[in-house]
């Protein structure tokens, strides 16, 4: 049992117990699965600077920031508790690729060549941390969700929009990936 | 976009479905109990893998696909089986989701969040997760992804909606 558990876990158990937050968090209190929207309640907590779209009752929502204390607590624990030491799974392709922009260290889940404070002064190191992190906050709030807010929660409740919004959410990430990524990569 | 329909908007966004019940703050835990198995999942799955994010991008892995295509099939039956049951809360409320109401910000703003994704390799909910699993550089991330949101916030009366 311990042995399955510290290896990396098959995408139909991590699919299953994603899928069985939907109906906890409703039962548990009425509550719709959502993670972006933290982004909006820091922003509504710490720089609400008269902007009416941060200005609510944020306390309402505070069920959600125990949400994100626990998804560090889980992270915690499965990264020092339940890990080998084995280097991430990475299929050969992208490997072949990777190793073309001098990306080679698979020590951790990010590579360190990219994520790290030295690599904030490299051109792109910061175009990767700095603008990738905007439009990761930009994107989502102007879509109105992220994966779990539309891709799971809104699918899984048959919203049309939401499948509008992943496919967005797809085709962007399709074009980043392949066309642009490769060009930044090599800067 | 008219102003009103931004206002809609708004009062879509924030507090849906807040539960009208009042409970003492420690009954938040619940949510932090289920964050916990969440943040587990993100780690063990590879799901915060930057690598992982680049294979589904690329068509170079099936995992990522599983993942999401399995959750949202198990998201979909509990939904559709608490509709039928007319489940209710721990608490005995009545089960209420809200709607989404189609704008054209969830193509713009899906297209965006798209680069963004395949850039960090990250949603907001591993961007999170990286932190606590250690790795400290991606709180530049998470500090940019709040300036990003409250740009958002800033300009979206002039943004197409």
């Amino acid at each position: 049992m311990m042995e399955q558990i510290i290896q990396p876990w098959p995408w139909y158990v991590a699919g299953i117990l994603i899928g069985l937050i939907v109906p906890a968090l409703l039962i548990l209190g009425n509550k719709t699965f959502g993670i972006s929207s933290n982004l909006r309640h820091i922003c509504a907590v710490c720089f609400p600077a008269g902007i009416k779209f941060f200005k609510y009752d944020w306390k309402k929502e505070i069920w959600n920031f125990f949400f994100v204390g626990g998804i560090f607590a889980g992270a915690f624990i499965a990264n020092y508790f339940l890990m080998t030491d084995a280097p991430i799974a990475v299929s050969p392709a992208l490997q072949s690729e990777l190793a073309g922009y001098g990306l080679t260290d698979y020590s951790y889940m990010l590579p360190k060549e990219l994520f790290s404070f030295e690599a904030l002064l490299t051109v792109r190191g910061f175009i990767i941390m700095v603008i990738g992190g905007f439009l990761v906050g930009f994107g989502t709030r102007y879509a109105g969700g992220c994966t779990s807010g539309h891709a799971i929660m809104g699918l899984s409740n048959l919203q049309w929009p939401s499948l509008v919004a992943t496919i967005s959410f797809m085709v962007g990430g399709f074009l980043m990936a392949n066309i642009i990524l490769p060009w930044i990569l090599s800067l | 976009m008219n102003n009103e329909k931004v206002q809609n908007i708004d009062s879509n966004t924030a507090c849906v479905n807040a539960s009208e019940q009042q409970h003492p703050g420690w009954y938040n835990l619940k949510y932090a109990a289920v964050g916990i198995i969440f943040g587990i999942v993100f780690v063990k799955a590879e799901i915060i893998s930057w690598f992982r994010i680049q294979e589904m991008f690329r068509l170079q892995s099936f995992h990522m696909f599983g993942v999401i295509g399995t959750a949202v099939a198990v998201g979909a039956i509990s939904v559709f089986l608490i509709k039928k049951l007319n489940v209710k809360t721990i608490h005995g409320e009545k089960i209420v989701i809200a709607d989404k109401e189609f704008n054209k910000g969830q193509i713009y703003g899906g297209l965006l969040f798209g680069f963004g994704w395949a850039l960090t390799g990250a949603c907001p909910g591993p961007l999170f997760a990286h932190i606590g699993a250690g790795f400290y550089a991606v709180l530049v991330v998470i500090a940019s992804a709040v300036a990003g949101t409250w740009t958002y916030g800033y300009f979206r009366d002039k943004l197409p909606h």
